[in-house]
């Protein structure tokens, strides 16, 4: 019974997405729209019941094999379930937030010619998203890691006549890839070490991958868990972008915008925080690994911060704020508080789907100019989406009491009481992007929806709110920003919800240590007071109103001064001209010396023709000695007895 | 009941080839269904062999044997193993498929055309279920004809170039095997397979015998640096060709490393396993790089296949490489059952790619990546598959692609960090390469007045790539029937490739 029930959650996307996508013209749009729908909303319907079920007193996690994949040389690999409070948490966000970006695609894809083709894709990008959370074992997990990448780089390059999103999509399959490549040797090492894919088994098996030692090179030995952790952890940067992995999230948003929200903020990139949160057991256990995770995750917090300063493009903006929120949450997982990482996954979820979605919102009414330059005061044309958006971006710069206040302001404690290596750098980086954070994202906000109307008289005329399709779903996900960190922030982070789900040792338990001082809401939100966060992101929000309300001809004069820093910025640190023209143009380069060197040369030339070549030659060589000419013959006889006298008369004697 | 079913198997599309010469060119629709049937038919007599295969045991099943050349003490002595039992299944799988393909595009001789693709498949069923050696020698020295022929004759421009070469090529590693394979009868007496596995050979005896057999199995594969015909001869033959070539001839070099070098000279398989090792996993980088490079579709996926190929050799020597660095056999059957997993996969996938060249080479006539360009927009049925198949040669779970590079690299892993680090690139080159070829030719805008008057596909065209997009998925989602098959067989080989023969 809860198997089968489990077994529907991820197939009525899934059966939805091959009714849309393989009879789309049978069944129409309203059709498609309407199957995809009802799959996703009894998918979110039974995960609210599973997540009840497991809140249930006595509940015990579920965990299941559904069929065995292949079992060959005692290594069994199955297809199965894990249910618990972590997954069920999951398992709603990725529903609700899935359901919401379906309502809205009615309207945005509304005048789209492949409209049954998105719906099928991101009824598809459920199930393989359901598939990855839902897992008990590393061969499905890793089934539904490329899975979701596959339908991402399907939907990056959903207008596939654009060279830009075409572009697009093979890179971010591309540089996802390398993540996979080192994920799937720390798949390959768990295996090794334990001689098992299921997580039971190898969590129970991690103490002894940490006794064993890898020497990868010479004299140098590797503690087997820190290769193992690391190795996952590469999986992870390249799904939930991390530094020098992210590079091609910003190019995603060549994709439809509901997919910007869906795949690219509240889920896919997700996948990687899930994953380490997951494998706690593993990753506890060794220290360079948190480290590591801890200071890829506060650069990337930072530094991606930035860069959403500098960008015009009202999508790339939000795109650049997920960057640095996924490294606020990879910092939380360094920093061992597993429950505060996810945490923010959900209120960032929520948030950051809401302010793609108003986004997106912006985009339909303003004919898909995207560039925040040519807008300016919508406000009073797009009334419901300033609002909503307006309460993400509070969210989102962790206004007291918003989602993103809990969330986000747990984590910069538990940063600061950490003792992991990295934990100082970490925590500057964190508490300086508040400022950032609180900067770029006002920035947006005033220059989009405040200030001068800066768009053309024909744009301006046909200014007008969204149909409602697009608005409820932007109210829908307003609400959960604003309220859900004040109803889950007790019970998640120091309720002990992920007890049993999530291992943390007890010597790098720092959210125990804030818990002990927890009072309720109302002290947390006092207690912020007394701390610098709060402070800095009011000033971020002061910055902005003064930066792009009050005196909107300072930033070009900033610029013009600090040439060089913007320099930097503009070109997003060059990681795209290194990628583009040593990497890329590198493997080319070699790819065509091996080519022409290598086998037309060497091979084919030399060895191959050539003996043929040779064989001809030689040929040719004997062909003269059968002249034909008696007294050639003679003459050879001559010589020959001569030699042989010759050979005789020496020995001989 | 002891029906002699594999020779059934093995005469019934040779006899049925020649009689569909005998039907002639005159009469082609005859000569095509008559084809088709016995393809079918040949087809059809794998389910007895499927259902009657005991997957508990590691004998050689459905034995035949009969007295051939007495005074060579050589006998006809057929069965099939757990390795050998896939493989015969994916022949006439793919037989079927090309003589659909190959319906109405072949327009030159094709009651000849038909009739050496059945040859063909009776000859390789032969190779297949040989447990005698010279048999085997007689039926691999005869599947060179029936290749050679249709490059030969239905190639494009350059085709006796490339025919000659892939005949001097083979031709040549055989010819050391059979000095292999006399050197042996002359100690033990009898070409038997069984007998020769129990025979005792010295180390120097077992190199020079790994190294010859070596010659004729590493040009098969083909393992770098003797790999430079395939993608002449890939690019030359018609696409029917292509995809047998792909399917079947390649995995010739696999099966014969496992039915031969392996437990024939395991001491010096040992011994040699790093040349082996170390080929593999440079044709994976090595080869990765070059199909980067190419513009010619054909010859990239031809390239393709040689890098996928080294996953075949790398699973199947690792196992020495394991047992050194572990001290225990763990991961040797998970290494030989991934090779084995992916000469099926092979089959399938680089045959659909060769078929999807096919289909827009019989449109447009020209292979030259540069001449295509945003034909999803006009073929959206094929674009589908094509990315279908390009994911499964990326290696995507969930298609066949993914399972046997899955299980060599966590066997390579066992032996060593690198070599799972140099074989786990193919993660990245793969997805590269075919990736690139996909953005170029399937997306964009439409390119040029070829593409936009290309129509998409008919019926016949769907059948065969909806059939092979089904067996992809099919056994990416559920392997366990092909390894379940296999598994005793491989343990049976990893025994005798740990005893030693001194």
């Amino acid at each position: 019974m809860m198997q089968n029930v489990y077994l529907a959650i991820p197939l009525a996307p899934l059966i939805a997405a091959i009714l849309a996508g393989l009879f789309g013209r049978v069944i129409g749009r309203t059709g498609a729209h309407t199957v995809t729908i009802l799959g996703v909303a009894v998918a979110f319907g039974l995960s609210v019941w599973t997540l009840l079920g497991q809140l249930e007193p006595g509940a015990v996690p579920y965990n299941a094999s559904v069929y065995t994949w292949l079992v060959t040389d005692g290594l069994r690999m199955e297809v199965g379930f894990l249910i618990d409070h972590l997954t069920a948490l999951m398992m709603c966000v990725v529903t609700f937030v899935s359901l919401m970006v379906h309502i809205y695609t009615i309207g945005y894809m509304h005048d789209d010619p492949g409209y049954q083709r998105f719906f099928s894709y991101i009824s598809l990008f459920t199930f393989a998203m359901l598939m990855l959370v839902m897992s008990n074992n590393f061969l499905q997990l890793f089934f539904g890691w490329e899975a979701v990448g596959v339908v991402s780089y399907l939907l990056i390059g959903f207008w596939f006549t654009r060279p830009t999103a075409i572009f697009a999509n093979m890179k971010a399959f591309l540089v996802n890839r390398v993540g996979d490549f080192g994920f799937l040797l720390g798949i390959a090492a768990i295996a090794h070490y334990t001689g098992s894919l299921d997580y039971a088994t190898v969590f129970r098996a991690a103490p002894s991958i940490a006794q064993h030692t890898m020497s990868l090179f010479e004299g140098q030995p590797w503690n087997a868990m820190t290769v193992v952790c690391i190795c996952l952890f590469i999986g992870a940067m390249g799904k939930s972008a991390q530094v020098p992995l992210h590079v091609w999230l910003p190019d995603s948003m060549e994709g439809p915008t509901p997919i910007s929200a869906l795949i690219h903020a509240a889920t896919m990139v997700t996948a990687g925080i899930f994953m380490v949160a997951r494998m706690s057991p593993l990753f506890e256990l060794s220290d360079a690994a948190l480290g590591f995770v801890m200071v890829i995750g506060a650069t990337t917090a930072l530094f991606m911060g930035f860069l959403g300063i500098v960008n015009n493009d009202i999508k790339r903006v939000v795109a650049y704020s997920t960057l640095s929120q996924l490294g606020y949450m990879t910092v939380a997982l360094g920093a061992s508080a597993y429950a505060a990482g996810i945490f923010h996954l959900m209120t960032h979820a929520f948030f950051k789907a809401l302010l793609f979605l108003g986004a997106g919102s912006v985009i339909i009414a303003m004919h898909h100019e995207q560039d925040m330059r040519r807008m300016g005061g919508l406000r009073k044309y797009l009334p419901i989406t300033y609002w909503t958006s307006l309460l993400g971006a509070l969210a989102l710069i962790g206004f007291p009491g918003f989602s993103g206040f809990f969330s986000k302001d747990a984590l910069i404690e538990s940063v600061a009481l950490s003792h992991a290596p990295g934990a100082g750098y970490a925590l500057f980086c964190v508490t300086a992007g508040v400022f950032i954070t609180a900067l770029y994202t006002f920035r947006m906000i005033f220059m989009t929806f405040h200030g001068e109307e800066r768009m053309d008289a024909h744009t301006r005329e046909h200014l007008h709110e969204s149909p409602w399709v697009v608005t409820v779903p932007l109210i829908l996900l307003a609400i959960p920003s604003v309220v859900i960190g004040w109803f889950t922030v007790g019970p998640v982070l120091f309720g002990g919800y992920f007890d049993g789900a999530i291992v943390v040792n007890p010597a790098h338990d720092v959210l125990r240590e804030i818990g002990r001082e927890y009072e309720g809401q109302g002290g947390f939100i006092l207690n912020a007071f007394r701390s610098l966060p709060v402070y800095l992101a009011l000033a971020g929000v002061a910055s902005a109103w003064l930066l792009y309300l009050k005196f909107p001809h300072v930033p070009a004069s900033i610029r013009a001064k600090l040439g060089p820093v913007y320099r930097v910025l503009d070109n997003k640190y060059w990681f795209d001209w290194f990628n583009e023209n040593v990497l890329a143009a590198g493997a080319r380069g070699l790819g065509r010396i091996f080519w022409r060197v290598g086998d037309e040369m060497i091979i084919d030339g030399a060895l191959v023709n050539g003996s043929a070549r040779s064989v001809g030659w030689l040929a040719a060589v004997t062909r003269h000695m059968q002249s034909g000419y008696l007294y050639h013959y003679a003459f050879a006889m001559i010589i020959g007895l001569a030699a042989m006298l010759a050979w005789l008369l020496t020995h001989a004697a | 009941m002891n029906l002699p079913l594999l020779s059934f198997l093995t005469w019934l599309p040779i006899l049925g080839g020649i009689a569909v010469m005998l039907v002639g060119d005159r009469r082609a629709s005859a000569a095509r269904w008559l084809a088709l049937g016995v393809a079918i038919a040949a087809f059809l007599a794998c389910i007895p062999l499927y259902s009657g295969f005991d997957v508990t045991s590691a004998a050689l099943q459905f034995p035949e044997r009969m007295a051939w050349i007495p005074s060579l003490h050589s006998d006809y002595h057929l069965g099939v193993d757990g390795i050998s039992l896939p493989l015969i299944l994916l022949t006439t799988f793919s037989t079927v498929l090309v003589i659909i393909a190959g319906w109405t595009v072949i327009e030159k001789r094709p009651s000849q055309y038909y009739a050496a693709f059945l040859i063909m498949e009776g000859l390789m069923i032969g190779v297949f279920s040989a447990a005698d050696a010279l048999l085997f020698y007689v039926f691999w020295e005869a599947m060179l004809i029936p290749m050679f022929l249709i490059i030969g004759v239905w190639g494009g421009a350059r085709r006796i170039y490339a025919t000659i070469k892939f005949f001097l090529y083979t031709f040549l590693g055989s010819v050391f095997m059979l000095a292999a394979l006399i050197y042996m009868y002359l100690k033990s007496g009898s070409y038997d397979l069984a007998a020769l596995y129990a025979l005792p050979l010295s180390s120097a005896e077992q190199t020079a015998i790994f190294l010859a057999f070596f010659a004729a199995f590493a040009v098969k594969v083909p393992m770098v640096p003797v790999h430079t015909w395939l993608p002449d001869a890939h690019v030359e033959a018609p696409t029917g060709g292509s995809v047998i070539l792909a399917a079947i001839m390649l995995k010739m070099g696999g099966y014969g490393f496992l039915r031969f070098s392996l437990p024939i000279t395991p001491d010096a398989a040992h011994d040699l396993d790093m040349l082996v090792i170390g080929l593999s996993l440079g044709a994976v980088v090595y080869i990765g790089l070059i199909a980067l490079v190419q513009t010619d579709m054909k010859k990239l996926i031809a390239y393709s296949s040689i890098a996928h190929m080294g996953f075949v050799t790398l699973g199947a020597f690792i196992g020495y490489e394991i047992v050194s660095a572990t001290g225990s056999h763990d991961g040797v059957v998970l290494g030989l059952s991934g090779a084995m997993v992916q000469m099926i996969s092979h089959g399938l996938v680089s045959g659909a790619l060769f078929l999807c060249v096919g289909v827009l080479y019989d449109r447009l006539h020209t292979r030259d990546i540069g001449a295509y360009g945003g034909v999803i927009n006009t073929m959206p049925v094929f674009g589908a598959f094509m990315v279908l198949f390009a994911m499964a040669n990326s290696g995507l779970p969930g298609t066949s692609g993914f399972v046997g590079e899955f299980m060599v690299v966590l066997a390579a892993f066992k032996a060593n960090f690198w070599y799972a680090f140099l074989a786990a690139t193919t993660l990245i080159l793969g997805a590269a390469y075919t990736l690139w070829l996909v953005k170029r030719v399937i997306f964009g805008a439409v390119a040029n007045e070829g593409v936009a008057s290309l129509k998409d596909l008919n019926g016949r065209e769907f059948l065969v790539l909806g059939v092979l997009a089904v067996a992809v998925l099919a056994m990416g989602l559920y392997p366990k029937p092909l390894t379940d098959v296999m598994e005793p067989s491989l343990r049976h080989l990893a025994q005798l490739m740990s005893v030693s023969k001194l």
